[in-house]
């Protein structure tokens, strides 16, 4: 568009000399059919391309790709980072658990040694209670034991006397005179059977 | 938001067709007219050194890759923005493509295979825009680029290899008799490699430029009719945009697969 106006232009506005560039420009195009051909310009695109690409590849090459790998490769290392951060909190955390649970078992195994020791210690507190009662027990029958058994030998005694003496009496009652001696066996061989 | 752009667009469309009709509708239809290079200043001869349409749009095509890939990026961001993470993105495309098509080997090459990509892939989409000019529409310029790549992929290929670059030629694999033909044939593809690589850049882009302003012209005569061939332009713009980072990955992806042969000539 801007190429129309501008030959447009050539061909008016301009001079004798510009209107015959101009023409002999169109002149040209029309001949070779396309401005891709035109050979006169072929130096001045050649040498400004080799400027532009120089120009690209030394900012490239200096200062646009060794930023980017750079950011590139400290973004991959931050990522590396943290991945690896993440890996050790994570195994921390696993420590803590099995820390914990740890420390929940030995608890709990101390608190069945307490309970343990304590029921055997009570255990034994009522064994020896219940042994000492047993024996005092055991003393007092004895003791009651030997007092009836007294009292029981008393009473044989007394029957012995009474019997005797009521033995005497009848045998001195009825008039006749019994030795004490005879009596005395008679008795005994009475009360025994 | 969308919608409404596109709506209003097709009133204008319409409004230009009812109000605006030439003053005379003739078809004047010149789709090479985008393609010529002018001086910037004055209007006398083109000589090397001179400033022309062609070093102005260069100059823009390395102040955007600038722009991108060094202001874009000055931050050094571990969270990228987004102008950094496109270039990011431009740097990683490249250097796996490198690695990836001519070996690990070849990294060294990768800023300059980086320079071929950006240039190519910046100049395509800078000639895109409306009343631009298309750098890559030129046999001239895309011949420059193709050769480059065939100097130094053959210049390294003898560097590394020594004459064993030359088996490249010999097909081992093939009947001994055979091989002599194929090695013509081999022969002959490898020079013929950089002129299909200009032209098919230069060809896609010269092309579709030059049907969108054959579209363009129809629409100055059709009238009323005009939006027919406006929406043909939207087609081939859409395809055009395709074209244009298509060419550009496959010139840097043909120039990395050329490296490998330099790098490992056996077949």
């Amino acid at each position: 568009m801007a190429n129309d106006t501008h030959s447009a232009d050539t061909e008016t506005a301009h001079g004798a000399v510009d209107a015959a560039h101009g023409a002999a420009g169109h002149a040209e195009a029309a001949s070779a059919g396309m401005p891709q051909l035109e050979f006169a310009t072929f130096p001045n695109q050649i040498f400004w391309l080799m400027v532009t690409l120089v120009v690209i590849y030394l900012v490239l090459s200096r200062v646009a790709l060794p930023r980017i790998a750079a950011v590139l490769a400290e973004r991959q290392g931050t990522i590396a980072n943290d991945l690896a951060q993440a890996e050790e909190l994570k195994q921390k955390a696993v420590a803590a658990e099995e820390a914990y649970n740890q420390a929940l078992a030995d608890a709990r195994t101390e608190a069945h040694r307490i309970v343990a020791e304590t029921k055997a210690e009570i255990q034994a507190d009522l064994d020896a209670e219940i042994a000492k009662a047993d024996a005092e027990i055991a003393a007092k029958a004895a003791e009651s034991e030997k007092a009836i058994a007294e009292i029981r030998a008393s009473a044989v005694e007394s029957v012995h006397e009474v019997a005797k003496s009521t033995a005497a009496e009848i045998v001195g009652s009825l008039g006749m005179s019994g030795d004490a001696k005879a009596i005395e066996a008679a008795v005994a061989e009475r009360v025994k059977g | 938001m969308g919608k409404i752009a596109l709506i209003l667009a097709l009133v204008i469309v319409a409004a230009a067709t009812l109000f605006l009709q030439p003053e005379h509708a003739g078809l004047a239809i010149h789709p090479m007219d985008q393609f010529e290079i002018s001086p910037l200043f004055g209007h006398g001869d083109i000589s090397w050194y001179t400033p022309t349409n062609v070093t102005a749009w260069m100059a823009i095509a390395v102040l955007c890759i600038i722009l991108l890939l060094v202001v874009g990026t000055r931050r050094r961001a571990i969270i990228p923005t987004r102008t950094q993470s496109i270039a990011e993105s431009a740097y990683g495309f490249v250097y796996k493509m490198v690695e990836d098509v001519a070996g690990k080997d070849a990294v060294g090459f990768f800023p300059y295979i980086m320079t071929l990509f950006m240039f190519i892939v910046f100049a395509n989409f800078l000639g895109l825009l409306p009343f631009s000019f298309t750098t890559t529409s030129h046999i001239a310029v895309t011949a420059i680029l193709a050769m480059l790549v065939f100097l130094t992929v053959t210049i390294v290929g003898f560097v590394k290899n020594g004459t064993a670059f030359l088996g490249l030629f010999w097909v081992s694999s093939a009947p001994l008799a055979l091989r002599p033909v194929l090695a013509i044939i081999e022969l002959i593809s490898y020079f013929v490699r950089p002129v299909s690589h200009s032209i098919r850049l230069a060809g896609n882009v010269m092309a579709g430029h030059a049907v969108i302003k054959v579209f363009a012209g129809f629409a100055g005569a059709l009238g009323m009719f005009a939006f027919l061939p406006i929406f043909a332009i939207t087609a081939v713009y859409a395809l055009e945009v395709l074209v244009a980072f298509i060419q550009a990955y496959v010139f840097t992806i043909l120039t990395c697969v050329y490296l490998k042969d330099a790098l490992h000539p056996s077949h």
